[in-house]
């Protein structure tokens, strides 16, 4: 079975002034359709790094990476936008919606850029809305939604073009414990639909609900609890 | 992603970005608004200053004595007094002179007139019969000075307009009273219209009869000036041309450029005025460019501060998906319709403004095409450069770095 990600090498470095600084170096990892990975580590770690490169904002200086069976490691802008847009749904520890912006066009947002027509896009990002709980806050701006609500618009805009995975960076980080659980839920919930869900994060008990974890150090790997059945 | 969303997508943000837009689209407005508003004024200025110019005739020409050229020697022209009466009266009569119609002579002084206990200082201008209607000067009551009191050097007088406000309260008819030039008893026979604020004003004079003034008043023979009127407008040039020959031939002088006469058309003094509002137009024309170019630093201020307050909506923008080129034409798109708006209003307000400047100082409405096409097109353009090229910078970032800026 051909893995959904593939990492094979992948090195990142830095050039920040005269000094470069290797964030990652020779990584390699499997991970397949419907895996639940949370990638952890402290801060310098590399895990960021390795969660930008995972999705298509940036490129990793060497090394290969298939995702769907597409290498992007010749691909121009364009083409690597249409990975971002089709293949991954980004959520951010900082949420990342557009300001001043209703819930619903935020989710609206990456099928615009998909090319979904207007009734489709709404009928959908209202039923994405309503699954993680914002029936309520259709058309709400960000900055009259709570911390968790914001991630929860940041979660159902991330599952809008129905990507091959979910990648979302310290999803909990801006959150109160209360709050970070129940996003975790929201998680599990869609691993269980079937959903691939990439997790990056330096707490415990959130990695903890993961099925795989991955610990990254100094810019490599060193554990892999491998797939838990 | 289709044009029509593009634009959608854009205009939704102008309008979630309120002041931001307003601020813009009133930067281009004011920069538009002035430099059409200060173009138009001067336009109309000098084209009020050439009527005006028009309005004392068209055709006409005016011999005045002196030469043209000043010699070390040579008085000034009000101290000349080479031009008499029989001069004027030698070009009526001449049959060589094909290109004329109308001849008048004036001579114009300063003197003391009063009627009771009033009195003024004014001019005091003696006139032969063509004279008002080679000024454009109409009679408003009463009769004009007519060849019969020039023959017998009556004393009579047409008074302007202005004239009497300061002789006469108000109660009595002027017409018919007596009133006193220099010590001397004239009767008022008519009143002139008002010609309204002019150069060379008639509503402040009085007009006797030039024999009156020359015998009874002065007791001398010259004029001040001749006037002459062209048949048309292109026999202008012929007839000064025919009238400094004969004169010269009057006068018994062989080299013209020993004439002590010169004759200038209302065309020369038309040119010489109109080179003076010229460097007014210019000074208007150049204070409007610096306000279109503060307004075009304004644009292109708001728009790079802007594109840059937005990197991290960019980058937001290319992790959902946004091709580098779909960015670009959203910024380009919003550009266009800010600076598109600001246009639109900027020339509505620009001839707003013309209408109540040009009407409130009574000057001639001349909107400038010019001036429009001028502050639009560099308004535009500033808007559309400044408002696409950081845009086309900042899609070129990596998502990340775009994300991360703050």
């Amino acid at each position: 079975m051909i893995p959904l990600i593939d990492v094979k090498g992948i090195t990142k470095i830095y050039n920040g002034g005269e000094i470069a600084t290797k964030a990652l170096s020779d990584v390699s990892f499997e991970i397949e359709k419907g895996e639940f990975v949370a990638i952890v580590g402290p801060s310098g770690s590399g895990k960021s790094t390795l969660m930008h490169i995972l999705g298509c904002l940036d490129i990793p200086t060497s090394g290969t990476y298939i995702i769907n069976g597409r290498n992007v490691e010749n691909m121009n802008d364009d083409e690597l936008a249409n990975i971002r847009n089709k293949e991954i749904g980004f959520v951010f520890q900082a949420y990342n919606l557009l300001s001043r912006t209703t819930s619903i066009k935020n989710v609206c947002l990456p099928m615009i850029y998909a090319g979904i027509p207007k009734t489709e896009r709404y009928e959908r990002a209202k039923n994405l809305l309503i699954s993680v709980g914002l029936g309520n806050k259709l058309f709400n701006s960000p900055n009259q939604l709570s911390g968790g609500e914001k991630q929860r618009v940041a979660i159902a805009r991330s599952m809008a073009t129905e990507p091959s995975i979910i990648l979302a960076d310290e999803p909990t980080g801006n959150l109160a414990s209360k709050q970070s659980m129940e996003i975790m839920d929201i998680f599990d919930e869609l691993n269980i639909k079937g959903n691939t869900i990439i997790l990056i994060t330096h707490e415990e008990n959130i990695a903890k609900r993961a099925k795989r974890i991955i610990s990254i150090m100094d810019g490599k790997i060193v554990n892999d609890t491998g797939r838990l059945n | 992603m289709k044009l029509l969303e593009i634009l959608e997508e854009s205009i939704l943000v102008l309008k979630t970005n309120r002041m931001r837009t307003v601020l813009s689209v009133l930067g281009i407005i004011i920069g538009i608004g002035s430099v059409i508003s200060l173009i138009t004024l001067g336009e109309a200025s000098q084209q009020s200053v050439k009527e005006r110019i028009q309005s004392l005739g068209s055709n006409l020409i005016t011999i005045s004595p002196g030469g043209t050229q000043s010699g070390f020697l040579r008085g000034g022209p009000d101290d000349a007094k080479t031009l008499k009466y029989n001069d004027a009266l030698e070009i009526e009569k001449s049959d060589r002179l094909t290109t004329v119609d109308k001849v008048a002579a004036s001579y114009s002084s300063r003197a003391q007139i009063s009627f009771q206990e009033n009195n003024m200082n004014t001019n005091v201008i003696g006139i032969t019969e063509n004279y008002f209607s080679l000024r454009n000067i109409e009679i408003e009551y009463g009769v004009g000075i007519t060849q019969k009191d020039i023959g017998t050097s009556s004393k009579v007088v047409v008074i302007g307009n202005g004239v009497i406000e300061e002789l006469f309260t108000g109660k009595v008819n002027p017409i018919g009273q007596g009133i006193r030039i220099d010590g001397n008893s004239f009767k008022i026979i008519g009143i002139t219209k008002s010609k309204g604020s002019e150069m060379v004003s008639s509503d402040d004079s009085v007009f006797i009869p030039l024999t009156t003034a020359q015998k009874v008043l002065y007791g001398i023979d010259h004029v001040t000036s001749i006037l002459v009127s062209a048949k048309n407008e292109e026999l202008i040039d012929p007839a000064m041309n025919q009238l400094g020959y004969l004169l010269l031939e009057l006068h018994g002088i062989k080299n013209p450029e020993d004439a002590d006469f010169s004759i200038t058309s209302q065309e020369d003094l038309l040119e010489t005025v109109s080179e003076i509002t010229g460097t007014f137009t210019t000074l208007l024309t150049g204070i409007a460019a610096i306000s279109l170019v503060v307004g075009g630093i304004g644009i292109m201020n708001i728009m790079l501060v802007t594109v840059t307050e937005r990197t991290r909506e960019i980058g937001i923008r290319k992790a959902l998906g946004a091709k580098r080129k779909t960015i670009t034409t959203q910024f380009l798109v919003e550009s266009i319709v800010l600076t598109l708006t600001g246009g639109v209003l900027g020339v509505l307000l620009g001839i707003g403004v013309s209408l109540i400047i040009t009407k409130t100082m009574g000057l001639p409405s001349v909107i400038s095409i010019t001036s429009i096409s001028l502050a639009v097109g560099v308004s535009c353009l500033i808007g559309i450069i400044f408002g696409w090229y950081p845009a086309h910078r900042a899609s070129k970032l990596q998502p990340i770095e775009a994300l991360r800026y703050e």
